[in-house]
């Protein structure tokens, strides 16, 4: 029970995490109809802004500052990139983003090399903040939470009761009207991008020093993320969130407990193949199966229910 | 006998390219070639022909190759029944059609993004079970053959690899050829009309889900083929092949080369595979060249590099003499595209140079010249052409687009001839 418990804090954790990526990528896609694949290089671009910021400055800086850098770069990348290839169609645009996460992830390995960084935890948050029942909580996790938690709680603010809420929400469903009510769509885009983008830097910031600093950090997040926003329904902010925190807590539960398909195969009976071809089929453990299992959610939700579990529209 | 002419001019080129280019680095590089050439016409007959983006289509090429490879060890094991490695890619491309068929089932339901965003999901999938399924797959290390399995008619053994590189170039010939007799079917315009309009295919009778099934499955029969020949040639298989990085690759190739044209994908192919082989010696900055070069046909030129010859195609029709007005307005913006290109190269490579902590190489040399990226006068002269030939390239532009104009303007109200 203890360690069920903890393993549900470090899913939630994660959960958190992707959400505060999905939450950006689910508003842009949304609006824009933009499946931006470079958001992960956002979140890349957060915690390489922050390793620098927090280098010269201090961790604190580098929370505020690398963030709204990283929403400058992304409005600056949709304004002068993104807006132009607009008028050839949703494809082009997504392979857009494609290119730019690969010019971004080669442009990161120019400045700061192809080793990891280190970006470390800062020592005041560095120590336990309680053991509790064998485990520890450490101060760093518990304030990951309590910033994502809080973002959280700011979007859904914002988006519901400000009135720039109230035109995102309205250009989420139908920019077209809102365009005939005269507001400026096109720059709407481009400060939602950046916005989404600076979401995922924050996400960068605090997961960074956790996760590693490095080159390839955005391309193992990336796809993850878009089975976030495709599990979740698009547009559906609650969505994301519920979907990241399954997400979150089913692979690291399978990486926790580390089942075998052996001990299955055993329990019905049957005899292992332990020399065949096939044999590693039985051999495998969940904590194996545990980095497929979004894609698996993904396909499979993509197949029967494409809607996801709270959109109101198509992919 | 005109339309035989490119076909039996291509074979001439084929047979003719190993005795100019008879080095060792030269036939593997041109074999390579030829096989990613498959590789690329079959990924377009989705992007291009279907409309269908894929960023798995590597898993279809890999699981061929994994397969060639357990094929051919269990032939030398004598576990199963001899084929010739002549036909051994046919035996890839069957592999590739089974796992088209079956995974095109459930991915070919939509296109668009969720098609794209199911592509991406096998493809992860593949990749991660290529490292939890160790005894098919070997993990990171992948798996290897020994290509010689006897001799075949005519004394061929497929030791030396003159004899890979005319297996690999026939090959590549007749799939090049089945590919382009496919989109002179009705089969194949009916898949470019699903690609532009499904719902009025819908209207007269065709389900445009099946049609896409059909073309996404003949896609990954060839991109098999394909994945066979990748096995001959290199005798290794490894996740790498079935990556999404493979995936991104060839999208890359065929985008850059030109997905509206059908010769556009043979020319991103061995334009980029020739560049990648002989640019990896000497940069470290060549994916960050390759991402930039994607993102600027995307910006700038759609059409691809096939596309900017075929926007000159009305204009030779009518008349060659036509193309001579261009010429000079042509040289200038390219001189300048060029300048300011290679001022962008010198300053990256200094940067990576700068960057690379692990560097084993003490000084830095760019186009022949020893540059050192510690003191200021290499940046100030990179700096100084890559933003003067930036300008010339504003200047000289709108010419050279006007110069199109009048020459299309012109080759419209001449007659043909």
């Amino acid at each position: 029970m203890e360690s069920f418990i903890f393993a549900m804090f470090n899913g939630v954790l994660y959960g958190m995490l992707l959400f505060l990526l999905a939450s950006g990528l689910t508003l842009i896609f949304s609006m824009m109809g933009v499946l931006n694949f470079a958001h992960a290089s956002f979140f890349m671009l957060g915690a390489y802004f922050a390793y620098q910021i927090s280098e010269g400055l201090n961790f604190w800086a580098a929370l505020i500052v690398a963030p709204v850098i990283v929403g400058m770069v992304g409005a600056g990348i949709e304004r002068w990139g993104l807006r132009p290839v607009h008028r050839y169609g949703h494809v082009a645009e997504l392979l857009f983003t494609f290119g730019v996460a690969y010019v971004i992830e080669e442009l990161v390995q120019m400045i700061w090399g192809r080793v990891p960084v280190p970006y470390e935890i800062p020592d005041a948050m560095s120590g336990a903040l309680f053991t509790w029942q064998g485990f520890d909580y450490s101060i760093y996790r518990v304030f990951m939470l309590v910033v994502s938690v809080a973002i959280f709680v700011a979007l859904f603010a914002l988006l519901t009761y400000t009135r720039i809420g109230l035109i995102i929400r309205a250009a989420v469903s139908d920019p077209i009207h809102v365009a005939t009510l005269g507001h400026d769509i096109p720059r709407i885009f481009m400060w939602t991008f950046g916005f989404g983008c600076a979401l995922a830097g924050v996400a960068g910031v605090v997961g960074g020093n956790v996760l590693g600093t490095e080159p390839a950090m955005a391309i193992q997040l990336g796809p993850i993320v878009f089975v976030v926003i495709v599990i979740g329904g698009l547009g559906s902010l609650g969505g994301a969130l519920v979907a990241a925190l399954i997400i979150g807590i089913v692979t690291r539960l399978a990486i926790f407990y580390d089942y075998g398909v052996g001990s299955l195969v055993l329990a019905l009976g049957l005899e292992i193949d332990t020399a065949g071809m096939l044999r590693d089929f039985t051999r495998i453990t969940t904590a194996q199966v545990a980095p497929v299992l979004p894609y698996l959610m993904l396909v499979l939700m993509l197949i029967f229910k494409p809607r996801g579990l709270f959109g109101t529209r198509d992919v | 006998m005109g339309r035989l002419a490119p076909w039996i001019g291509g074979a001439i080129v084929l047979i003719a390219l190993p005795h100019v280019f008879s080095s060792g680095f030269a036939l593997t590089l041109m074999s390579q070639i030829g096989l990613l050439i498959v590789f690329a016409l079959a990924y377009n007959m989705l992007l291009g022909q279907g409309g269908m983006l894929s960023f798995g289509h590597a898993v279809y090429f890999g699981l061929a190759g994994y397969f060639t490879i357990h094929y051919l060890n269990f032939i030398y094991e004598e576990e199963v029944p001899y084929i010739p490695v002549t036909l051994i890619p046919l035996l890839g491309g069957l592999v590739g059609l089974f796992f088209g068929i079956l995974i095109g089932y459930v991915s070919t339901r939509r296109a668009g993004t969720t098609f794209a965003m199911i592509s991406l999901g096998f493809g992860e999938m593949v990749t991660a079970l290529t490292l939890v399924l160790v005894a098919i797959f070997n993990g990171e290390d992948g798996i290897q053959t020994d290509r010689v399995i006897g001799e075949e008619l005519f004394g061929v053994t497929y030791g030396p690899n003159i004899e890979v590189y005319y297996l690999i170039a026939g090959w590549c010939l007749l799939c090049t050829l089945a590919m382009f007799l496919l989109t002179r079917t009705p089969f194949g315009r009916i898949s470019n009309a699903v690609r532009d309009n499904p719902e009025r295919v819908e209207f007269i009778g065709y389900s445009s889900q099946r049609i896409r099934w059909l073309a996404f499955s003949l896609s990954s029969f060839f991109a098999g083929i394909a994945g066979a020949l990748h096995a001959v040639n290199i005798e290794h298989v490894g996740f790498e092949q079935v990556s999404v990085l493979q995936s991104g690759l060839v999208l890359f190739m065929v985008y850059i080369g030109g997905t509206a044209s059908f010769v556009g994908p043979i020319i991103g192919a061995t334009l980029l595979y020739f560049l990648q082989s002989t640019l990896t010696g000497v940069t470290e900055a060549w994916v960050l060249y390759l991402g930039v070069m994607f993102v600027a046909v995307i910006m700038f030129f759609p059409g691809g590099l096939a596309g900017l010859i075929t926007m000159h195609q009305p204009i030779w029709r009518v008349h060659a003499r036509l193309l001579a007005p261009l010429l000079i307005p042509y040289t200038r913006f390219f001189a300048a595209l060029v300048a300011s290109v290679l001022g962008c190269i010198g300053l990256i490579e200094m940067l990576y140079f700068r960057s690379s902590r692990l560097s084993t190489e003490t000084e830095l040399v760019i186009y022949g010249i020893e540059s050192d990226p510690f003191s200021a006068v290499p940046w100030i002269v990179f700096t100084g052409i890559a933003v003067a030939g930036g300008f010339a390239v504003r200047k000289t532009l709108p010419s050279a687009v006007s110069a199109w104009n009048t020459a299309i303007a012109d080759a419209r109200t001449l007659p043909r001839g």
